[in-house]
């Protein structure tokens, strides 16, 4: 990544001073002095802190391993981190909109992505770097000061009209800009007004589901999945600020847009490749993208396509029609639903474990990689699925498991 | 700063490099280990259990989790890295090179604080040996496991220090540390507190919020230290004594989040009622509060101590944060208010600082021990509830200093001996009381369930599932 490159969007680490203990030890351990305290809260200077994650092994707590998205001209300062009873609630781009990518920790920062990747590397669920045979990822072209204007020219709703469940495919043109990206990879949207507090409000960001070549091919454009957000995680009324912006656009309409995003959650570039795709809702976006890209290479590529898609029932599901025409041979789609009437409930764990033998024989080859988007809570439920799977067939998981991390077959985007 | 697995004594101070230590350590650790059996965690040595341990002192090193049966914890010497540039920052000597050795004149002073430090840690895992028969959760027993493996390796770092620095009066001492046991009357635990008894799980959290607290504070006071090997013991020390902290801090939380609940559930603000309903009431919660309190300040000692005063001035042990204080760091002339009653009320006088140091460090603890009850009251306030938990006056309930042998109520009043009789049972816990709270002790050994007086965490350790597997029975 070009250091010269400001990173628009950052991943801002924060204490949460109601688990918080207050018990210095963090302060104590910081090597850049980055953390300090007054008699109420312990908070992080964003300015200072270089993501060197030193403080989160020691936390007893769990309290210290919070991190917001925001724009990086916005980042909370101390003051107000001190008066925090709660933190804020997570910004759009972890909860209201599903379907996201998260950006990468600054990686302007001392101690940069390799530290990050490398502290993490133990305890993520998944690989930290990218898959051999990735297209290198252009990222941070355009940033909150200098963002790219595109475009409207599509949004329709992708769920059926009768459902509660409101999901769109929106369709950005950036014209004659130039805007390269990837399968995997993630933009971010600025809404426009301000909020509360008076504040622009911060970058939203999502996950494309539209291939490396256009969602129209050999057109300058990108595709994203947006559901419209009327509850928070609770069921709480709230209006998602940037996802109800996005699904009330316009053909014609004009969008701020920053990045790409996104350094890991890539697809191997060769034709053997299989993909196992595991997601939910919106996490289907990049599961689109890749599918699509691999549709568009088929008469080259050899490999496997596996999809476990799960929803609450067949109509909330995004892009049904046209995934239900994909060809069989192309691809092995297998659906989960947890709130079809007279059915008993499954989740895409239930069904990985009965195609067990299919899941392990994908497993057991070194072209196999995995992908896995869609709520947080889904993240324990797949890997217990796999480890199942794999123990079933006599595989080692754990093994198995430290593999496809180190070899960047194993990735995970969830919110 | 690697940890030396490979070495019997796991350490990271050469320990193969100084043969005679190393014999000493090695002829104490058998006895260590039978002390450990006889008086660690009854009944459940052979459990696989999911702790933590550190691999070396810094920070991505300290925290490695893995099943381990008790008894195979590498209990070991670990020291916080050198700063070749530290000096002495306090007192008579400030601004000299830190001593890598003991001072001669200073000897017994060191040593008794080593000893009294000492002390403490074995006696918390006497005192609440037979709380892992009524845990309420594998959580909670495997926070209970974690803070006893910890309390033992604070043992080790403390009879390191008397074996490598004090000879064979430190030899004496290490061994008598295992000889005497918390409550035995012929051979008890130095200090009073850790005589008591740990009866039930709500005085286990008050305990580790309140009288490990205590901990941090003489930790801190002794990181400050001119002695650099003591200094760089209790730093790292610390880090696991958070821990701690917080298991009391959060065991206290979930339980007054469960009566809470009850109490929205219910509508009632009735003890009986709540009783009823198997969980514990506000004002009894309040009441062990103010028992743990009061007995744990007695902790630091009486309010004028010309102890303190030459540990302080001989650079031995400073105060909280005492390289973050914008003062002299010497405190000649400076003076300080003490509580003590005169003319039949309580009054405050001002003495020489260096002789109310034990003062200062209380009125410092105190400070740090009101913020989390202020977020206890957070969690009831949450709830709707109009109850407060308060910190009792430092007055109420003091054994030790100008104020034993008075009575104060916890809002400061000083009262007569027939008032004090008359309302200690709505201050401090009753026989009942603590008999309620032990009716409520019964084991929940299955993943994933609470005992029905607690609420279950909010996070799990190392961001495990909170129905993980954290103790396996075997």
């Amino acid at each position: 990544m070009d250091a010269s490159v400001t990173t628009a969007v950052v991943k801002q680490h924060l204490i949460d001073p109601e688990i918080c203990i207050r018990c210095n030890t963090c302060e104590e351990t910081c090597p850049v002095h980055a953390i300090t305290h007054d008699s109420r809260n312990y908070v992080v200077r964003a300015d200072v802190c270089g993501s060197c994650l030193a403080c989160i092994a020691p936390c007893p707590t769990g309290a210290i391993d919070n991190w917001r998205v925001v724009a990086a001209a916005q980042t909370y300062p101390i003051d107000e981190q001190l008066l925090w009873d709660v933190l804020p609630p997570a910004p759009a781009s972890i909860t209201e909109d599903p379907g996201v990518a998260v950006a990468p920790p600054a990686a302007n920062a001392g101690g940069g992505l390799a530290a990050v990747a490398q502290a993490f590397s133990d305890s993520a669920p998944g690989a930290t770097i990218p898959p051999a045979g990735a297209a290198h990822p252009q990222v941070n072209l355009y940033t909150h000061r200098e963002p790219v204007t595109a475009t409207v020219v599509g949004n329709i709703r992708v769920t059926d009209g009768d459902v509660e469940s409101d999901t769109h495919h929106i369709v950005l043109d950036f014209g004659a800009k130039p805007f390269p990206v990837l399968e995997g990879q993630s933009i971010g949207v600025l809404p426009p007004g301000v909020d509360a507090a008076g504040r622009t409000h911060v970058a939203r960001q999502y996950s494309l589901s539209s291939p490396r070549d256009g969602e129209r091919r050999g057109y300058n454009n990108i595709a994203l999945t947006v559901k419209r957000v009327t509850a928070d995680h609770a069921g709480a009324p709230v209006r998602g600020v940037c996802s109800n912006y996005l699904c009330d656009l316009a053909k014609g309409d004009i969008v701020q847009v920053i990045g790409p995003f996104g350094n890991t959650f890539l697809m191997p570039d060769h034709p053997r490749a299989n993909l196992l795709m595991i997601c939910t809702g919106t996490g289907s976006a990049p599961m689109r993208a890749m599918t699509e890209r691999r549709r568009r290479l088929r008469a080259d590529a050899d490999g496997k396509l596996m999809l476990f898609f799960g929803a609450r029932t067949a109509r909330e599901l995004p892009y049904f029609g046209p995934l239900m025409n994909l060809p069989r041979d192309f691809i092995d789609i297998n659906l989960a639903f947890s709130r079809t009437p007279d059915t008993p409930k499954r989740y895409v764990q239930d069904l990985m474990r009965e195609r067990g033998d299919d899941v392990a024989a994908l497993l057991e080859s070194p072209d196999t990689h995995v992908y896995v988007c869609g709520l947080k809570s889904m993240e324990q439920g797949v890997l217990d699925a796999l480890r199942a799977v794999c123990e079933q067939h006599g595989a080692d998981w754990n093994a198995r498991w430290r593999e496809l991390k180190s070899e960047g077959r194993l990735h995970f985007e969830t919110y | 700063m690697s940890i030396d697995y490979a070495q019997k004594i796991p350490n990271n101070v050469n320990l193969s490099e100084d043969r005679a230590l190393q014999r000493a350590l090695e002829h104490w650790q058998p006895n260590y280990i039978e002390w450990w059996r006889e008086m660690g965690p009854d009944g459940s040595q052979d459990f696989d259990v999911y702790l933590r341990t550190a691999v070396s002192v810094d920070p991505s090193g300290w925290a490695h989790f893995d099943y381990l049966k008790m008894p195979d914890y590498r209990w070991g010497i670990f020291l916080a890295a050198p700063d070749p540039a530290r000096q002495v920052n306090f007192g008579e000597h400030k601004g000299e090179a830190a001593w890598q050795d003991v001072p001669g004149e200073h000897r017994a002073n060191l040593r008794r604080i080593i000893v009294t430090q000492g002390d403490t840690e074995p006696a918390s895992v006497e005192q609440q040996r037979h709380l892992g028969l009524t845990a309420p959760s594998q959580y909670d027993l495997r926070n209970l496991f974690q803070v006893n493996v910890e309390e033992g390796r604070h043992l080790w770092a403390m009879v390191y220090l008397l074996h490598r620095y004090f000879g064979r009066d430190g030899r004496e001492e290490a061994e008598a540390l295992l000889q005497r046991r918390s409550g035995d009357t012929d051979h008890p635990r130095i200090l009073g507190a850790f005589n008591e008894r740990t009866p039930d799980w709500l005085a286990f959290f008050m305990f580790t919020y309140f009288t490990d607290r205590d901990g941090k504070f003489q930790l801190c006071a002794l990181a400050e230290s001119g002695f650099d090997p003591l200094a760089r013991t209790t730093k790292f020390m610390l880090t696991e004594e958070a821990h701690h902290m917080f298991v009391g801090e959060s065991g206290v939380a979930r339980v007054i989040q469960r009566t809470c609940e009850a109490m929205r559930e219910h509508k009632s603000e009735d003890p009986a009622t709540l009783r009823a309903l198997g969980v514990i009431d506000l004002p009894t919660i309040q009441r062990y509060l103010n028992f743990h309190y009061s007995v744990t300040i007695d902790l630091f000692g009486a309010d004028q101590s010309s102890n303190a005063a030459i540990f302080y001035g001989a650079g031995l042990k400073g105060r909280f944060e005492e390289t973050k204080r914008a003062d002299d760091h010497v405190l000649k002339g400076m003076t300080y208010p003490i509580l003590e009653v005169a003319g039949g009320k309580l009054t405050e006088r001002a003495v020489p600082m260096l002789n109310a140091l034990n003062e200062v460090l209380r009125d410092d603890y105190i400070k740090d021990s009101m913020g989390g009850v202020a977020r206890w009251n957070k969690v009831i306030e949450k709830h709707g509830v109009a109850f407060r938990l308060q910190v009792p006056h430092k007055a109420f309930n003091r054994r030790i200093g100008t104020l034993a042998g008075h009575h104060v109520t916890p809002d400061g009043q000083l009262v007569d001996e027939a008032t004090w009789q008359a309302g200690v049972r709505q201050w401090l816990p009753t026989d009942e009381d603590r008999a309620y709270v032990a009716s409520l002790m019964g084991r929940v050994t299955e993943r994933a369930r609470y005992a029905n007086w607690i609420a279950p965490p909010v996070v799990g350790i190392n961001r495990q599932p909170l129905d993980f597997e954290y103790i396996r029975f075997n």
